[in-house]
């Protein structure tokens, strides 16, 4: 007989291990899966997860590893915020859409003026875009109780449908003989985002990701602010009498993951992207969920865990080019190791005994 | 014909169009009654829509294939169940990890039928009834799916209201503990209600690849099953309304197809919002009225139990 006894503190130790844990388990099963699929296990992990950092062409794929990465800590940065609060923003992905439409949108319009506001002025842009996106699910949660769950995500479904509206309609490339889009900003000097170290693919997004991981352990750590939203996620009512609204704390957690999200939108479309086109959005803001759980809602873990599901990402395009994998494969792998992390969290607030249950 | 949209055939294709989020939400509502919150649906629906589709077309038989869509999704919502039940894991997280995960796995299994069609499953004859002017086509033109899903509802209903396992069930969801006192055994009975909530949410999916479609793309159900997780906040959790909830929201999503098709100035993707967007705003106007009336969730709902708590 197997019992949980409850921890009277949840261990330090599993809590730093869990994530190494779900990891390892998830490629023994991923493993698993691309043996189910006529691939050979050990070859396909190594293709993933081994040769974009050490194989042959590891330079060029170092560097892509922080341009998907960045998108994906900077959203997860925002997101952790409010997941700590038991605040659930699901809908990041709409708010990653509606700043990199705002951006683009601020650029379009002045084209092909030139001038050296017109990134900051557009950087703004898509970070107020993200924000005005989140700011609906929380002035809905906060003036009428409605789930902030149901609203974002049903938010992401309307901003794909806007990102398509403007891609066929307001936003299309005047120049682009009929086709779908917009104007690319890569070539389009005062708009575009450029890699600001040769070689690096470090672009302001990445810089912005160093800034928002910082940002956040100030904010949560070394902040009575960050105390107030740990206390408001994990005791409620202590939280009201310590004095905390929860009206101010939904709006501040939306708005924040929202213009960081907007934020992440921006930096993709005016630089690796380029381009406002209806497939734009690559599922960075679902992603990025996974991303702030399995870093545990810390912000050091946030950005290692960033770096492993970018890594994921090219390392997936990798195993599609080389051992015809096919594209979803890697969805499960994500969804996968989500399983395996939240499933082992159970030996950080519990113990485990084999044997009679005599608690 | 009213402002060139057939009035008939809108209501015609509501029973028929309603039948897998109607089917969906009646799966959650179940689960939620016994106090767990599954945002997975999205995902267990997919995977019923890849599931029903693939037996279908290896087997030629449509009933198989919506055997299997029920029994695909009951499976997903197991692992779901082991998950927050017995590993305690936090069940908005595990839920939304439900859906990347079953968003993702039928993308693999369906890869090699895309562009395949399903076997036919076979409309019921009425005989004369069919040929009765207006409710001939609104009621009797459908296929047996949609019949058996009213009776699965109506069924799911009475099972809640006027037994004894559905009071045990509700019983679990206000209060786990003082159901735990009792002697019910809390776990099994939400192990139970999901796995039903699970094969619901796949027959739903099975019923959109197998006949409302009918094929089989990748991530076809476009948000169906956080739409049913909507209904079932806008039924107040209660089984009767959720049958209103899908017919308002699939007349909206039928009424935005047909104005596509009758070519009105209105941009596609910006028709293509409404049902999200009405959503919302039912939503919004539910939370405002219920705000000062008694809260309608099940009390326990979202919370994991443990006996030693």
């Amino acid at each position: 007989m197997i019992t949980l006894i409850k921890r009277p503190t949840p261990s330090k130790g599993w809590s730093y291990a869990t994530p190494i844990v779900a990891v390892l388990a998830t490629m023994v099963a991923g493993g698993m899966l691309f043996a189910a699929l006529g691939k050979n296990p050990v070859e396909a992990i190594r293709v993933i997860f081994w040769d974009p950092l050490f194989g042959a062409n590891a330079a060029y794929f170092r560097s892509q590893l922080l341009v998907k990465a960045a998108p994906l800590i900077l959203i997860a940065s925002g997101l952790a915020v409010g997941f700590r609060a038991g605040i659930w923003n699901i809908g990041a992905e709409g708010q990653y859409i509606i700043g990199a439409i705002c951006g683009a949108a601020v650029a379009l319009s002045v084209y092909p003026a030139e001038s050296a506001w017109l990134f900051p002025a557009m950087v703004i842009a898509g970070a107020l875009g993200g924000w005005l996106w989140g700011m609906i699910p929380a002035l809905l949660k906060t003036l009428f109780g409605t789930s902030e769950i149901l609203v974002s995500l049903m938010l992401v479904y309307v901003a794909q449908n806007l990102l398509a509206y403007v891609a066929f309609g307001p936003l299309k490339n005047p120049q682009g003989y009929g086709f779908p889009g917009s104007r690319n900003l890569q070539q389009y000097p005062s708009a575009h985002n450029p890699e600001l170290f040769a070689g690096t693919g470090a672009h302001w997004g990445v810089m912005a990701a160093i800034v928002a991981v910082i940002a956040l352990y100030i904010l949560m750590h070394r902040h009575i602010a960050g105390f107030r939203i740990r206390v408001a996620g994990e005791a409620p009512r202590a939280a009201r009498f310590a004095g905390v609204v929860p009206a101010r704390l939904v709006v501040f957690c939306l708005g924040l993951s929202g213009a960081l999200a907007g934020l992440a939108g921006l930096f993709e479309v005016s630089g690796p992207s380029g381009q406002i086109t209806d497939s734009f959005n690559a599922g960075y803001g679902f992603t990025a969920i996974i991303v702030a759980f399995l870093g545990r809602l810390h912000p050091l873990g946030i950005l290692l865990a960033g770096l492993l599901m970018g890594l994921t990402y090219f390392g997936g395009d990798m195993a599609q080019l080389m051992l015809q994998l096919p594209a979803a494969a890697i969805q499960v792998f994500q969804g996968m190791l989500l399983f395996f992390l939240l499933g082992f969290d159970v030996l950080t607030n519990y113990r485990i005994r084999i044997g009679g249950a005599r608690a | 014909m009213i402002g060139g949209i057939d009035i008939i055939v809108l209501i015609a294709t509501l029973m028929a169009a309603s039948t897998p989020v109607l089917l969906a939400a009646t799966g959650e509502l179940v689960a939620e009654k016994s106090g767990v919150l599954n945002l997975g649906v999205e995902g267990m629906m997919i995977m019923g829509a890849v599931g029903g589709f693939a037996v279908a077309t290896a087997t030629g038989s449509p009933v198989l294939g919506f055997l299997a869509g029920a029994v695909a999704g009951a499976l997903l919502a197991t692992l779901f169940a082991i998950l927050t039940q017995i590993f305690l894991s936090n069940q908005v997280a595990t839920g939304l990890a439900l859906t990347l995960f079953g968003l993702g796995l039928s993308a693999l299994i369906g890869k090699g039928y895309e562009g395949v069609r399903p076997p036919q499953t076979t409309k019921l004859d009425f005989g004369p009834l069919g040929d009765i002017p207006v409710l001939g086509p609104v009621l009797f033109g459908h296929d047996w799916v949609v019949y058996a899903s009213l009776v699965l509802v109506g069924a799911t209903w009475a099972v809640l209201k006027f037994t004894r396992a559905g009071l045990i069930l509700r019983a679990v969801g206000e209060n786990h503990d003082a159901a735990h006192a009792l002697g019910y055994r809390v776990v099994a009975v939400r192990f139970a209600a999901l796995a039903y909530g699970g094969a619901l949410a796949g027959l739903g999916g099975a019923y959109l690849s197998l006949v409302r479609v009918p094929q089989w793309t990748e991530g076809m159900t476009a948000g169906a099953g956080w739409i049913a997780l909507a209904i079932v906040v806008f039924a107040s959790w209660k089984p009767e309304r959720v049958l209103i909830g899908a017919y308002m929201f699939s007349g909206i999503t039928a009424l935005q197809l047909q104005l596509q098709a009758a070519g009105y100035a209105i941009p596609v993707h910006l028709l293509s919002m409404a049902p999200y967007l009405i959503t919302i705003i039912v939503l919004v106007v539910l939370s405002a009225l219920h705000r000062h009336g008694v809260a309608a969730a099940p009390a326990a709902l979202g919370r994991s139990f443990h006996a030693s708590n």
